[in-house]
């Protein structure tokens, strides 16, 4: 254990040779091994049998729950209350429409060498807001209108967690270009605003958008608790971004914005068209890395009255007609979170290697 | 003609090109903007609040609460004012916090250290732990706890017990308080007696060690004192501690000292979610050190658990630090999801139901925010201090 590297196991090694270098390669690992694996191997069978040979995934009521393991009817009966929320049945197809749209957008991101990649990634930053705009609360177009307050499950988790993202790109974009500005107020702003934004939690910034963002606005102006919930999430999220960007920033080397200069580039040219590209490039992982933690912490709008995925479950499984589901929703949500958080993450590993290359000085 | 030219142009760029002055007026634009919209916040707040009939000041802080609040560390009842629950709840928040950095910081550096086993197993097992924790939001993992966990604990009355002293249901894990009696002071006398020689003797056996090269074990003879004297004291003045020992009264357990489920869930929580990302900090910062680190005090016929101590981990610390610190801030931070299962911390006590009963949003919120503003400059300030002591010292 006091080895500072993991000892890879070499292809050419015969599996026992294996077995007996990295499980019993001495008297304290023989003695590890033996007890993890006995513990591990205890406690796999039954939870492979309450996760599947004894759980119930089909039925038409919760009495048909009577086995002694999960209860997935709970589940599966209501899918679609986590997956929309109160959104009307009849047109849930708007919402599904933006989850394939999504999909196309971000999907080929992940595999390399898919036609028009780029492309598609600018559209899923650029276009999809706006085609999301008017789909998703309706209205206009001959769209019915759906008021924000049926909106909720996976669908409102995703809508907060995007819109977080997209909206704090260009004010973090903005915060972190003042964060290294020369002029001093600008600066001392910046900072102000930075700090103070990532040094309380975001249940405050909710607190503080949900309770003291109508005193702030003119009498008679006022936003449904969503866009309040946004804006809290936007501004709190715009700080974060900004410190990420401003790492990309710092890592473009000062030959960079000498030679912008010396071809006469003014500041926005220079920003804009040398330094920004490569340096938001070159944040790409760090920028998926804050969308993580945003997506994990879109939870938090529960507390507020919101009912994303984990409020539309914790407010089911305290229904009286089923009993003690509370556990197979929260590893169903768990589950959900899990798949699109690893899935990222990974994503993001690469990518940081493949960018790895880039400028060392 | 060449010198024509040059005199016929003017002597510097237009006023409007100049750097200089494009930089000052940027900057009176952007003051003026602050200020405007700081000013137009300000007087809609405040006209807001005269329509709604809402007073402003800090008046309140001193009306009285009226509500109880379920732990507290000072004594507090309903009588007392909503200034004593601000500090009710901050203790509960600092209380959280401390506990979960300490059990966050020990599971981390365990799993960190198992992540780089040469047993495929426990390397295997720590990055199972690492990546499913992780990857599941916070409050989640706090509601399975709370909700799915300790609240399916049987009733007082089916409690579990250890002995007759221990006992853990749906309302807590109860255990026997400690009351000092005449004559404790003699033991308090006798740690601090400990701890003072226990110092005196590592600054006496380092100077021994330079001067002669012999090793006294000073962990373990500190380590006898520290534990052996208080004992013995506490025997010499005849055991001066009562035990309160908890005991169920009607539907309850009444006396004695309690974990309540809402704080342990918290705690719990935030302890294995925290360990996830430190674990991941100390694997990174181990494999910081070079090798040839280990190779060379391998050389210097260090034995393999001094060469973790003195070698690897000092060395590792320096990239530690940094990250480290800011997941303490994020613990501290987190750990205001408390108020999502009724763990009075200061955003459930005061932010919650000190802000509804009294109606003063903004000096409440203004409140709460500065003390997470200042609990994070300090983190960050005793951190940075800590980072000067281990960073490199260069030559």
């Amino acid at each position: 254990m006091t080895e500072s590297e993991v000892q890879r196991p070499k292809k050419a090694l015969a599996p026992v040779k294996w077995i007996r270098s990295n499980l019993f390669s001495s008297w304290y690992n023989t003695l590890l091994t033996v007890v993890i694996g006995y513990l591990v191997l205890t406690s796999i069978a039954p939870l492979m049998n309450w996760l599947f040979l004894e759980a119930t995934f089909t039925g038409a009521e919760p009495s048909d729950c009577a086995g002694e393991g999960a209860c997935w009817l709970f589940i599966n009966q209501r899918l679609n209350f986590f997956i929309y929320g109160f959104y009307p049945d009849d047109l849930q197809w708007r919402v599904d429409a933006m989850f394939i749209l999504l999909a196309v957008a971000f999907v080929p991101q992940f595999i390399e060498g898919f036609p028009a990649r780029k492309w598609l990634g600018i559209f899923g930053l650029t276009g999809l807001p706006v085609i999301g705009f008017f789909m998703i609360p309706g209205g206009l177009f001959g769209l019915e209108p759906v008021e924000s307050s049926k909106w909720g499950g996976l669908m409102l988790t995703l809508i907060l967690a995007y819109i977080g993202i997209i909206a704090s790109l260009p004010i973090g974009t903005l915060l972190a270009l003042g964060r290294r500005s020369e002029m001093p107020v600008i600066r001392g702003l910046s900072v102000v605003f930075i700090e103070v934004w990532r040094a309380v939690p975001l249940i405050t910034v909710l607190f503080m958008a949900s309770v003291m963002l109508p005193l702030f606005l003119p009498e008679g102006m006022s936003f449904e608790k969503l866009a309040r919930a946004l804006i809290g999430i936007t501004l709190w999220q715009s700080a974060y971004m900004a410190e990420v960007i401003r790492g990309g920033l710092q890592a473009i080397p000062r030959g960079q914005y000498e030679a912008a200069s010396a071809l006469g580039l003014g500041y926005w040219k220079k920003m804009g068209l040398v330094i920004l590209p490569q340096a938001l490039t070159m944040v790409i992982p760090g920028i998926v890395n804050t969308f993580i933690s945003l997506f994990k912490d879109t939870t938090l709008v529960l507390i507020i009255g919101l009912f994303d995925i984990l409020g539309t479950v914790q407010s089911t499984v305290t229904d009286p007609a089923w009993q003690n589901v509370a556990v197979e929703g929260y590893v169903f949500v768990a589950f959900c979170f899990w798949v699109f958080c690893f899935g990222i993450s990974r994503y993001s590993q690469n990518l940081e290697r493949k960018l790895d290359t880039g400028h060392k000085t | 003609m060449k010198n024509q030219n040059i005199d016929s142009r003017p002597a510097g760029p237009k006023p409007w090109y100049d750097p200089q002055v494009r930089s000052i007026f940027f900057q009176i634009v952007a003051i003026s903007l602050v200020f405007w919209a700081g000013w137009t916040l300000v007087d809609n707040t405040l006209s807001n609040m005269e329509s709604r009939g809402i007073s402003t000041g800090f008046g309140f802080l001193g009306e009285s609460a009226g509500f109880g609040i379920i732990m507290h560390l000072i004594p507090f009842d309903a009588t007392m004012s909503y200034g004593r629950t601000f500090f009710v709840g901050l203790l509960n928040t600092l209380l959280v916090s401390a506990m979960g950095i300490v059990t966050a910081t020990i599971i981390g550096f365990v799993v960190g250290v198992a992540r780089l086993s040469t047993n495929w197993l426990v390397a295997k097992l720590a990055l199972t732990y690492i990546e499913v924790i992780r990857n599941i939001p916070l409050l989640l993992q706090i509601f399975f706890w709370y909700f799915a966990v300790l609240r399916n604990l049987p009733s007082p009355r089916q409690t579990m017990d250890v002995g007759d002293w221990l006992f853990l249901n749906n309302r807590g894990l109860y255990m026997p308080e400690p009351f000092a009696q005449d004559g404790f002071g003699l033991v308090y006398g006798a740690l601090t007696v400990a701890i003072i020689g226990t110092v005196a003797l590592r600054r006496w056996s380092r100077k021994r060690q330079l001067e002669t090269g012999e090793i006294f074990p000073v962990f373990k003879v500190g380590v006898g004192l520290i534990v052996g004297l208080p004992v013995i004291a506490y025997f010499l003045a005849g055991q001066p501690l009562q035990w309160e020992i908890p005991e169920l009264q009607g539907f309850n357990f009444g006396g004695g000292f309690v974990i309540i489920p809402e704080l342990a869930a918290l705690w719990v929580a935030l302890s294995l979610y925290t360990a996830s990302f430190i674990a991941e900090i100390v694997r990174s910062g181990i494999l910081s050190v070079s090798k040839g680190q280990t190779e060379a005090s391998k050389a210097l016929g260090l034995p393999a658990n001094l060469t973790l101590r003195l070698v690897v981990i000092p060395q590792a610390m320096r990239v530690i630090i940094p990250p480290l610190t800011s997941q303490y801030l994020n613990l501290v931070k987190n750990s205001s999801l408390a108020t999502a299962i009724g763990y009075p911390d200061l955003v459930a006590v005061f932010m919650g139901t000190t802000l509804n009963q009294t109606g003063q949003a903004v000096e409440v919120v203004a409140i709460t925010m500065a003390v997470y503003l200042t609990i994070s400059l300090l983190i960050s300030l005793f951190m940075n201090i800590y980072n000067r002591a281990v960073a490199i010292k260069e030559r």
